[in-house]
């Protein structure tokens, strides 16, 4: 694979929190992953496994304590390719009211591409497209304070369209939304990843929102241990519970019953897949 | 409760005063203030108490609601009558056991209090005309030359715009914390002062932490958009003055004008002062 | 000790342009010792009707008694009442404020002027409820993770020791571990007696646990049953913008598909006997 097409690359990344290596906390032991340009990843994994330090590299808020990342080919540790990196790996947060700047909506998006310099007539281009792109065209002239979950962080995410990065990488941005607000989020993102090929690094505590993904990461103790679809991923139930994390329900019930005995195919993971499986299952003989 | 508080006193008519562009109205502001303070006799105040009138009119703001602006000073300015009165020397005008009102102290307390009036309404009028964005944006523009002598233009609008953006959420916040605390049998309602001020610590200490967390977090997701300060920074809002901003500037500098004169013909209201 | 919602209305700010009718003739009973799951999506009264249980809001018409107190009637105790009922808010971890754990957790009983070796009593009683250790007592609270500041948070109501148990979105934001701790947590409170009234829009969670279902839409109870009863209304719950669990929604994909499947069923392991049940009965892909 040529370096173009990967998007971050972390090489024995070790992250350690405190004032030196020996007696500070260890919160990435050595990270090797590759994510490709166009792909919708998802990492998962239980609190304190390392995700929201991981995510933190992708953009340069935080620097590795030993190893290195690339983005693009750029080096994290190079303080030129600072701003660059930024600007192309953007970052939405978890909690949607401490990310939002402005008063207004679009003066909020606005607010990436104004550091960046760029001239007003593109921005108010660049911010009307943003808005568009995530559904809230409609809401330019709202304010924050009185928009739900689902709407604020479609506003990050538009506020973060308006750089114009190549990936997205969002820490848990679902935690503290509602079951309507996750499927907007989730709806969002795999639009943009579909129609405008960004890359979309996902960390999650919902498994169902892994499900689609094109590939699943699994974080524990600092380190990436598993990597591989979303069928190959969840069909680990027992390391998943090990980690203490949920297996999906349709997942469950094609082990119960591939144990005993029925063909069902591992890469069922939604209801509707495992319905059409199921079906197929009565019919095939 | 304490969803009720109405952040500012911006009041939303549309008007000729209402669009024009917050530079000016600031400028404007500012040059009646400046002038406010060399009138030196009534007649100045006339002067600018009628410039004051029209600007009002042609805001289309109620006024009972300029004149509400005014009540919160209330106490002030009965206190700077009251210190002028029986403070300064002169003939007697009422004596009542050991204090002496004067005349002087009266002429002089209705000059200093008239002058507050006027200052406290055309002020509130910019804020009553002028939503807290705009002034923001007016006050990083207008600002912007004086950051050669020191003056942090952009950190003070920025640091205005994030003040403004966290308020209504805070005020929300404050109001979730009082109300678990109530749940768990605080008291934030009998008592003494200091007993009611005591009180005010499990409200206080998360909201705070609360605020230190929300900063934080805030912060990081900044540095993530890019943000470096102001330099190199563009806006997308273009600030645009257009011919009310200057037939208003242009007004007041007339006003100023027309003080000045009033000054040296009629003198000061005092004598032996400015 | 019964609560009871009576034709409850309420209005944010009345009276005014932006008067807001949270909830709008409500009412419903509280069972002793019942597990209740309130549901609906966001903005649909959940929050206003259960902070109207121990008082902290009072209807804007109707009547709320609880054990036969009306909390709007002038002689009522409330601060009693909040003891009775206690309240455990979304995100309680912020509320905590003190210098120890124990202080924290003592913050509740002391306002109720409980004192001296009880006050110890119930702290530690409270803390083993929720499955901490006592070596954290002495602990800042800042020091703990995010999953064990929301369980003080709730020891610091149930040091209060309440007769009912009310929480709101007890889980928002918390990763599948802790989520199952707290969730494991409150089960057995309520096996201990405790009446539990838990806010939720996680569906699987609230039909695993409660006995009984209401469902609010616009500040209005739309359903009210047991969790079976209230998930065979799949298109209503789903037009008012709530997921119905996976499993439901699977037996109902199936069922339409022509399978002889029940649909009621609320469990994985129902949802596999059924299947594998008639799978084995079609004797079709069946075991060799």
């Amino acid at each position: 694979m040529n370096e173009e097409n990967r998007a971050v690359v972390a090489e024995t990344l070790v992250h350690t929190y405190g004032p030196d290596e020996s007696s500070g906390v260890t919160a990435l032991a050595g990270v090797d992953l590759e994510i490709k340009q166009g792909e919708f990843v998802c990492i998962i994994g239980p609190n304190g496994s390392g995700k929201s330090t991981l995510a933190r590299h992708f953009n340069a808020l935080l620097l590795p304590t030993s190893g290195r990342v690339l983005v693009f080919g750029m080096d994290t540790k190079d303080e030129r390719n600072l701003w660059e990196i930024r600007r192309t790996a953007g970052m939405v947060f978890q909690n949607p009211d401490n990310q939002m700047v402005a008063t207004v909506v679009e003066e909020d998006v606005a607010f990436g591409p104004e550091n960046l310099g760029i001239k007003p007539e593109e921005i108010r281009q660049r911010v009307s497209d943003a808005l568009k792109a995530v559904g809230m065209e409609d809401f330019s002239r709202a304010s924050p304070h009185f928009l739900s979950g689902g709407q604020k962080q479609r506003v990050a995410i538009a506020g973060i369209l308006a750089m114009m990065p190549s990936v997205i990488v969002l820490d848990e941005p679902t935690a503290m939304l509602d079951p309507r607000g996750r499927r907007e989020v989730m709806e969002t993102l795999s639009r943009l990843n579909k129609e405008k090929g960004i890359t979309v690094v996902h960390i999650t505590h919902h498994m169902d929102e892994a499900v689609h993904a094109d590939r699943v990461i699994v974080m524990y103790e600092g380190k990436a241990v598993l990597s591989g679809s979303p069928a190959e991923v969840f069909s680990q139930t027992e390391d998943l519970s090990k980690w203490g994390l949920d297996v999906p329900f349709v997942e469950r019930l094609g082990d119960m019953l591939r144990k005993s005995g029925y063909e069902v195919s591992r890469s069922a993971l939604t209801v509707e897949e495992m319905v059409d499986e199921l079906c197929r299952l009565r019919s095939s003989t | 409760m304490i969803r009720g508080v109405i952040i500012g006193q911006y009041y939303p008519v549309r008007s000729t005063v209402h669009s024009m562009d917050p530079r000016a109205k600031i400028l404007i502001a500012t040059i009646f203030m400046v002038i406010l303070f060399m009138g030196n006799n009534f007649y100045c105040f006339l002067a600018m108490g009628l410039f004051a009138v029209i600007a009002v009119l042609l805001s289309k703001v109620p006024w009972h609601v300029v004149v509400r602006t005014v009540r919160p000073m209330l106490f002030i300015l009965i206190f700077t009558l009251a210190l002028h009165l029986f403070l300064t020397p002169g003939p007697v005008l009422v004596r009542v056991g050991p204090i002496t009102a004067t005349w002087s102290g009266l002429v002089q307390g209705l000059f200093i209090g008239t002058r507050l009036v006027i200052l406290i309404m055309f002020t509130s009028l910019l804020t009553l005309t002028t939503s807290p964005v705009e002034l923001t944006d007016g006050l990083e523009d207008v600002l912007r030359p004086f950051s050669r002598l020191g003056v942090p233009h952009h950190e003070l609008a920025m640091m205005m715009t994030i003040a403004l953006r966290f308020i209504p959420t805070l005020l929300e916040e404050a109001e979730r914390i009082m109300k678990a605390q109530m749940a768990r049998g605080a008291d934030f309602q009998s008592g003494n002062m200091l007993r009611r001020a005591r009180n005010l610590a499990p409200l206080l200490v998360p909201l705070f932490v609360s605020a230190f967390r929300r900063a934080d977090e805030l912060a990081l997701a900044m540095e993530a958009r890019c943000y470096r300060g102001g330099e190199g920074r563009t806006r997308m809002k273009k600030l645009e003055m257009h011919r009310a901003d200057y037939v208003g500037i242009l007004l007041v500098l007339l006003a100023s004008i027309v003080v000045v004169y009033l000054r040296i013909k009629f003198g000061p209201v005092i004598q032996g002062t400015v | 000790m019964p609560i009871e919602i009576e034709h409850v209305t309420y209005d944010y700010m009345p009276g005014t342009p932006s008067q807001v009718r949270a909830l709008d003739d409500v009412c419903m009973t509280i069972r002793d010792g019942e597990f209740l799951g309130l549901i609906g999506p966001t903005g649909s009264g959940k929050s206003t009707l259960i902070q109207h249980l121990n008082g902290l809001l009072v209807p804007t018409s109707g009547r709320v008694l609880i054990d036969g107190l009306d909390t709007r009637a002038k002689g009522t105790d409330l601060r009693k009442l909040r003891q009775k009922v206690g309240l455990v808010f979304q995100y309680p971890e912020e509320q905590v404020f003190e210098e120890t754990v124990f202080e924290d957790i003592a913050f509740g009983p002391k306002n109720l002027g409980v004192l001296g070796e009880e006050i110890e009593a119930r702290v530690r009683e409270a803390i083993a409820l929720v499955g901490l250790p006592e070596s954290l007592l002495q602990r800042s609270p800042f020091e703990l993770s995010g999953g064990q500041l929301r369980r003080v948070a709730l020891a610091g109501v149930l040091a209060m020791r309440p007769e009912v148990l009310v929480l709101d979105e007890p889980t928002a934001g918390l990763d599948p571990l802790g989520k199952r701790e707290i969730l494991g947590h409150i089960r057995r409170l309520h096996e201990r007696g405790l009446t539990v009234v838990m806010v939720s829009h996680n569906m699987e969670d609230v039909a695993k646990l409660a006995d009984r279902l209401v469902v609010l839409d616009h500040g209005r109870i739309v359903l009210d049953g047991t969790p079976r009863e209230v998930f065979s209304h799949g298109e209503l719950l789903e037009s008012i913008g709530l997921d119905i669990p996976d499993v439901t929604k699977m037996m109902k994909e199936l069922r339409k598909r022509g399978w002889p499947v029940r649909t009621d069923v609320l469990t994985l392991e129902e949802a596999y006997e059924e299947i594998s049940g008639y799978l084995a009965g079609t004797k079709v892909g069946g075991p060799r």
